[in-house]
Order: C-alpha cells, then structure tokens, then sequence
C-alpha cells in the first residue's frame, strides 16, 4: 500500500517513513541539480537568501526535458544523487526535509540526515515520461541561463517514489540487497 | 561511384535523434517484460512494471523516455563506393542533431568545455565515429547515451596472466561498484582485446548488438551468459533496491591484441537502451 505524502513536508511527517515504504508526493517540490547545487553553495557562503524557501524544502534533483506547447513539463525523471552530495549537508543544516533522486548517498550526507531528521527518496531512474504525468504545473523561479539545470518549482501529483534512506539513517540500497539475498538462501 | 548528398545523412540523424528517444526497441521491450515476469521480488517486479509502463506512456503521449536525452552517438559506417558530396559531413552530423533535438523537444546536454562547462544550447557536437565497409550504402546508427550509466564505465589494461578469470572478474567488478547508480537494470557493453582506445570503442559499440541476438562465437557467447548470471546473483536488483534482474544482457566484442596486453572495458547503459539505425 502507497503512503500518501502531502505539503507541507514537515519533518514530524518524515519522520514516520521507513526505508523501502513506496509513497505518493503531492505538493510543491523544487528542482536543482550540479549546476544550481554550486550556485546555492556559493549564495549561502556570500549570506545571500536563496532562491526558495529552504526549510522544510524537498528538493527534486532533475533537469527535464523542454515541454512541448500546452503541456507543463517534458520528460522529467530524477538524475544521479551522489553528484550532489558534497553541497546536500549545508542544506539539509538550513532546514530542508527531503531529497528526490536516485542511486546511493555517502556517509557524509546520511549522517546530516539522521542529524537533521531528513529523508532522501528515490525515483525510478529513466522512467521521465512517467514522472512527468506526475508534474501539474512547473515554473521557472531562478537560474533561467542554466536551460534544463535551472531551478523550477513543480506542482506534483502523486509522484511515486520509495524511500531509499530514512531518518534514522536506514540505507535500502544496503538493506534490499542483503534482504533479497538472504531470501534466496 | 555512387553519390550521397550529405543532407540524407542530416535528415537520418535528426529523424533516428527524435525516434530513438521516443521509442525504445522491442528486444529491449521484450526483455524488460521477461524479466518482470520471472522477478520473485516484490519490489524489484514493482519497479519493472512501472518502467515498462514509462515505456508505453513515451511512445503514447510523445514524452521521452527519459530527461537524459543523452549525448549524441552517431556510428556511420561509409561504403567506400560511395561518394559523399554536398558538404562537410561532420557538419551534416551536428545540423541534424541540432534539428532533431530542438524538433523533439530534447534535452539539450553538451558543454562546449569539459571544465569551464557553458552548454552549447544545441547538443551539439555530436561523438561521430566514422568506419570505412565495402559497398555504396551509408548506415547511420543513432544512439543517444546517457551520462548516469556513462560515468560508470571502467576500463582496465590486464596482464595477459589475468586471463579469463581476470576480465570476468572486472566486468562482474565493475557492474558491482556502479550498483543503484546507472538505473539498472543495466545492459553491460564489454570489449576485450586491440589496444586502449579500441577497447573502449568495443565496449560503446556492444551496446549496439540486438539483445536477442546469440554471439556467433560459442566461447564468447557463453561468457555472456556466465557473466550475466553472475551479475543477476549480486542482488542489486531494479533501480538497486534488490532482486535479481540487476542486468538484462551482458554483450562482448573482441579484436586482436598485443603479445604483451589484455585490455578489458565495460561500458555500461541502463535500461533504457537507445539506439537505431538508418540505410542510405
């Protein structure tokens, strides 16, 4: 059964989710990925407020497709997290509550997330056109001269995605394997 | 001499550049669906229907299959009857991935420069390797690469002592290290042999081989088998959540080699593998 995840994202509501629960997001959610990262590093090292609303921020790492005329989004999947983990701890400390991408994180970062109670969901990597029924409404909010890799607040609609690592640290790209194994013993 | 005007070849690239992004090829298709019917792992078999319905939204809604529209590969084996006129065919290249990705609504990807990185807003230029056959056709193949599973390849100059255990072992290796992060289930491009550049362009153009197709060489066409059961027995499953369908094939090329080396590179895609080809 899918656990329905609505904003805002506050981290007493993470703090229920476990590793390997699959839930549906609904709400606002911004994308930023490499290029963005940097840039909101360097804002927050110069004392500049950033382009968002950090604290209880989820924080989708995407740069879709250019939408077609009508439509809000192209295709719009998650892309790899372990580029972002350098800059991930210096905003989960300034309040943010969820990362979406895919693919495993280091210690450094889930460490920030037990510390901070975040949690870090993974969506299903090159399946865009997917997540793209998700997006209702997209809107360029800053960084417009990176093209794809701009920051763009989303409106989504149950998007699915599973919880990769909890806020207590709990790791399924550790734990799925060792189950699965252990289950064909 | 037959003449090719190398405007066809600008309109094969964009026209592939637009399908190959849309549509994924059956034996990719089928082999998902194969693998979702065997999967006993209730996460793993969730995961491997929800990609197979990305699929069939892509080709239904006109939605790419996925945002990383990857970085143009384009193969084009030349006949040397052929003469190619009309312009540069470099440029013929770049024109038609230009057309294609703006036309298809692509994500545009490149860098101009691997370190200063401002993007050259067209995906252009496109990665073109050029191959000289008999005849006085050109064949165009499209093969757009995403860098989530590119930067996971490995490539290693063995010992010829290492032998078989020694390439098997860094394939089998190499898949392993990358595990959730090139979104498996991933298909392994393997090359074995030539020298440090050729094994990697081996291991590119595996990738290109039909999954359904048998290697003609029976050594070789166990290896693979051998070395995707290995692999489906690592337990990193879809998306790296766990189960067993971490790879749908592994494919091996080869070329001869040194008396002194054994290189091995393993080029890795995920499971959305794209690539299509055109006959001019």
């Amino acid at each position: 059964m899918d656990i329905k995840l609505e904003a805002p994202f506050t981290k007493k509501k993470l703090k229920t989710l476990r590793a390997g629960d699959r839930v549906l997001i609904s709400g606002d959610i911004y994308t930023a990925r490499d290029a963005a990262h940097r840039r909101m590093t360097e804002m927050i090292g110069r004392g500049e407020e950033l382009p968002f609303p950090i604290d209880e921020a989820i924080i989708y790492y995407a740069g879709p497709s250019p939408a077609r005329p009508g439509r809000p989004i192209g295709s719009a999947g998650p892309t790899t997290s372990y580029r972002m983990d350098p800059y991930a701890p210096l905003l989960l400390e300034k309040g943010q509550s969820g990362m979406i991408g895919k693919g495993p994180r280091s210690d450094e970062v889930i460490t920030a997330m037990k510390k901070t109670g975040s949690v870090y969901f993974a969506a299903i990597g090159g399946a865009g056109a997917l997540m793209a029924k998700c997006v209702r409404k997209a809107e360029l909010i800053a960084f417009e001269d990176l093209g794809t890799e701009a920051v763009r607040k989303l409106t989504v609609e149950n998007m699915p995605v599973t919880v990769a690592v909890d806020s207590c640290g709990n790791d399924l790209y550790r734990t799925g394997t060792q189950r699965y194994l252990e289950e064909q013993k | 001499m037959r003449k090719v005007d190398v405007k066809m070849i600008t309109v094969a690239v964009a026209s592939l550049a637009r399908n190959t992004n849309y549509f994924l090829g059956k034996d990719v298709s089928d082999r998902i669906s194969e693998c979702r019917e065997t999967e006993t792992w209730d996460p793993a078999a969730d995961v491997l229907s929800k990609i197979e319905e990305n699929i069939r939204i892509a080709g239904e809604e006109g939605i790419p299959l996925c945002q990383d529209t990857g970085m143009a590969c384009v193969f084009l084996e030349i006949g040397q009857e052929a003469l190619l006129c009309g312009g540069s065919v470099d440029d013929a290249v770049n024109a038609g991935v230009k057309i294609g990705y703006k036309e298809g609504y692509l994500r545009k990807s490149i860098v101009a420069d691997p370190l200063r990185r401002v993007n050259t807003g067209d995906n252009t230029p496109a990665q073109i390797t050029y191959e000289i056959v008999p005849g006085d056709k050109v064949r165009v193949t499209f093969a757009p690469k995403g860098f989530g599973s590119e930067n996971m390849g490995k490539l290693k100059m063995l010992a010829p002592s290492q032998g078989e255990k020694g390439v098997k072992d860094f394939v089998v290796e190499a898949v392993r290290e990358a595990g959730g992060n090139p979104c498996p289930p991933v298909v392994a491009g393997v090359g074995i042999g030539g020298n440090f550049d050729k094994v990697a362009l081996l291991a590119k153009k595996a990738l290109l081989v039909p999954l359904d197709e048998k290697n003609p060489d029976p050594y070789y066409a166990e290896m693979e088998d051998e070395l995707l059961e290995r692999i489906n027995g690592l337990g990193i499953g879809p998306q790296g959540f766990g189960g067993r369908t971490t790879a749908l094939a592994v494919k091996i090329l080869t070329a001869p080699t040194h008396i002194a080396g054994l290189p091995v590179a393993v080029n890795i895609n995920c499971h959305v593998s794209r690539h299509a080809s055109i006959v001019i």
